[in-house]
């Protein structure tokens, strides 16, 4: 078939849509003016400033620290749970995972609000956050790992015990090495996503702890500073990185996945 | 005492009787096998041997211990798949070593049983590569050396040339052969190709829905099918509905409906007037000219109904005086071979006094 030049338009519109506004937070974060609205010389004094704001970067240190608990919690039980699922085909278990990743995250941020505050008895902060992070991340790992698990053939688990491998040295000696990519994309997306996090963070947060996004929210109430915009830029690149990497290790897994 | 013994093993899948009521025994050295059609059971025994199924009723014993509580990684047998079951991460030499690893031999040793099995499966230059680098053949040798390396007490091998084309499947059936003699492992071969287990084995179990119809040498097993279930499935054979007339003098004689008597070799415990199945092989059945059969025993008038040339033999179907049809193969040996019938030619069936079988129902 002829691809007609109308669509190579339309493909064009269509990605000058979803990118153009990135590029434009990416352009004005180099940006030698306090005002947005037009461009007048190039310089770094943005992410000076950056590097300078005190509370900007306590914020992204929770952030990391946020995105690196959460993710690798989520990672191991994610992991368990995209085994289980393969293993023993169970619908409901499959069903319940997957809930959070398609639920609306206000209502998910609102619920584990009314969780931790009703139920737990928690005080908001890091530890509510990092909970709430991991309970939306897991289902994506267990879809990657799952995936992963799929396209092999079972009974290679079954050779395995039947060569003589305990259940242990099953799970060490054949499925992890198999699933590893599945387990590292896996780990990278949850990072991602504990990291991009606004909505549930911010039902989750409290008072006392910021995170990146919160700050950058809390930023844009005011004016959208070119100092944002270089935290947007870093943020993105950071988030850019993670998602090659994962595309990297699981190919097949995030082209085809919601 | 066997080697090992299956004693009335059952195992249900909800209200279906997948196996029932299965006793066999198996002596170590031997190759025994499991021959039935598809969803009659094999696979299910097969696992529940290996450890990975649990029978619902009954025993199985490995060297006279019972094998009830023993997980599969404890049991001294090892299972070469129908899908191979490589490990796709590991090299040729890695698949096989592994259950030498677990079975924590030193390295040394392990390094000499890899390198002499290697050997023997004719992969020694294959060793660093990966099985998505392999054809299925080398896969199979991969998956049958894993599977020996460690000197089992028994392999079960599941269809293990159900993969494989046929020309590959007569040379692997070869291999397998030696493989066995070799090594001397008990070998528990599971296959639907009735050809396959004739070639190989030195004990056939035919299996029907479940139970044994009948354990025996293949020779004895094609001679002398106990059943019409194990005649009809193992090759092709004529049944004729038939009636005793007389079983004495060294031989029985049988009526057959519209054909007339047929005397056949003396078959004990049959008494004048009881109905029965002779059975007779087209091998057995000669076709030709009323000179060439009449020093038969039994021969009857018949016309060419339809024949197939297969190469080395031509399958005649003659149809009788009554409309039965029987099947005779004429072996093409050229160039002095029987003359090519054809459809609509007058010929004479026949075959000798102490051919066939009676079959009970
Ligand atoms: N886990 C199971 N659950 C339900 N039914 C099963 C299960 N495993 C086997 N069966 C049934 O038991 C019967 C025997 O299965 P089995 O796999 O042993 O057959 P088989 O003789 O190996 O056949 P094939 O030659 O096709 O491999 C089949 O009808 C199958 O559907
Ligand atoms: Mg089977």
């Amino acid at each position: 078939m002829r691809r007609g030049p109308w669509l190579w338009a339309a493909a064009l519109a269509v990605y000058a849509f979803l990118y153009l506004p990135l590029v434009i937070v990416i352009v004005y974060s180099f940006n030698d003016s306090r005002l947005n609205a037009e461009w007048v010389g190039f310089t770094w004094h943005w992410y000076e400033v950056l590097l300078h704001d005190e509370d900007m970067l306590l914020a992204a240190g929770n952030s990391l620290f946020i995105a690196l608990v959460s993710s690798s919690i989520a990672t191991v039980l994610g992991t368990m749970a995209g085994i289980a699922m393969q293993r023993y085909n169970l619908r409901l278990l499959s069903f319940m995972v997957l809930t959070p990743v398609a639920m609306p995250e206000v209502l998910l941020g609102v619920s584990l609000l009314l969780f931790f505050i009703q139920v737990l008895n928690l005080t908001l902060g890091m530890i509510s956050i990092i909970l709430a992070h991991i309970t939306f991340s897991i289902g994506f790992v267990a879809v990657i790992v799952r995936a992963r698990l799929a396209g092999m053939d079972d009974s290679i688990f079954e050779a395995a015990r039947d060569l003589g491998a305990t259940p242990w040295q099953t799970f060490r000696h054949v499925t992890f090495p198999l699933i590893l990519p599945g387990v590292v994309a896996g780990w990278l997306m949850a990072f991602t996503l504990s990291i991009d996090d606004f909505v549930i963070t911010f039902f989750t947060a409290g008072v006392g702890v910021s995170t990146l996004p919160l700050r950058i929210y809390s930023m844009i109430k005011i004016a959208v500073t070119p100092e944002v915009n270089a935290v947007s830029t870093i943020l993105m690149l950071l988030t850019l990185t993670m998602i090659l990497l994962a595309t990297r290790f699981a190919p097949d897994v995030l082209k085809g996945k919601a | 005492m066997a080697l090992l013994e299956i004693r009335n093993v059952t195992r249900r899948f909800g209200d279906f009787v997948a196996v029932d009521n299965v006793s066999l025994n198996i002596e170590a050295g031997e190759f025994f096998t499991l021959l039935g059609p598809s969803g009659c059971g094999k696979t299910t025994i097969l696992r529940m041997i290996a450890g990975f199924d649990l029978p619902d009723a009954g025993q199985i014993f490995l060297d006279g211990r019972d094998l009830a509580d023993t997980p599969p990684e404890k049991r001294p047998l090892h299972t070469v798949f129908q899908s191979y079951a490589l490990f796709p991460h590991m090299s040729v030499a890695q698949n096989i070593a592994f259950p030498l690893k677990m079975a924590r031999r030193p390295q040394a040793e392990a390094q000499k049983m890899l390198h002499e099995v290697l050997e023997q499966v004719h992969l020694a230059d294959k060793a660093d590569a990966y099985p998505h680098e392999l054809s299925g053949g080398q896969k199979q040798r991969v998956a049958l050396a894993r599977g020996l390396v460690n000197r089992p007490r028994l392999l079960l091998l599941d269809e293990p040339l159900g993969a494989l084309d046929a020309k590959l499947r007569e040379e692997m059936q070869i291999e397998l052969i030696n493989l066995q003699k070799d090594v001397g492992v008990t070998f528990v071969f599971v296959t639907h190709a009735q050809v396959e287990a004739l070639a190989l084995s030195h004990r056939i179990a035919v299996m029907e829905a479940g139970r044994v119809a009948q354990v025996d040498e293949p020779s004895k097993l094609y001679g002398f099918p106990q059943s019409r279930f194990v005649a009809d499935f193992i090759g092709h054979i004529n049944m004729l509905q038939a009636q005793v007339v007389e079983s004495a003098h060294g031989h029985t004689r049988l009526a057959i409906a519209g054909l007339g008597e047929v005397i056949a070799s003396l078959h004990s415990g049959v008494t004048a007037g009881a109905k029965c199945t002779f059975a007779i092989r087209p091998e057995q059945v000669r076709i030709g000219t009323h000179g060439e059969v009449s020093e038969l025993k039994n021969h009857f008038p018949g016309t060419v109904h339809n024949f197939l040339y297969r190469g080395d033999v031509t399958v005649y179907k003659v149809q009788m005086e009554n409309g039965l049809l029987i099947e005779a193969l004429l072996p093409n040996a050229a160039p002095g071979r029987a003359e090519l019938y054809e459809v609509g030619d007058a010929v004479r069936v026949g075959w000798r006094h102490d051919a066939g079988v009676l079959l009970h129902e």
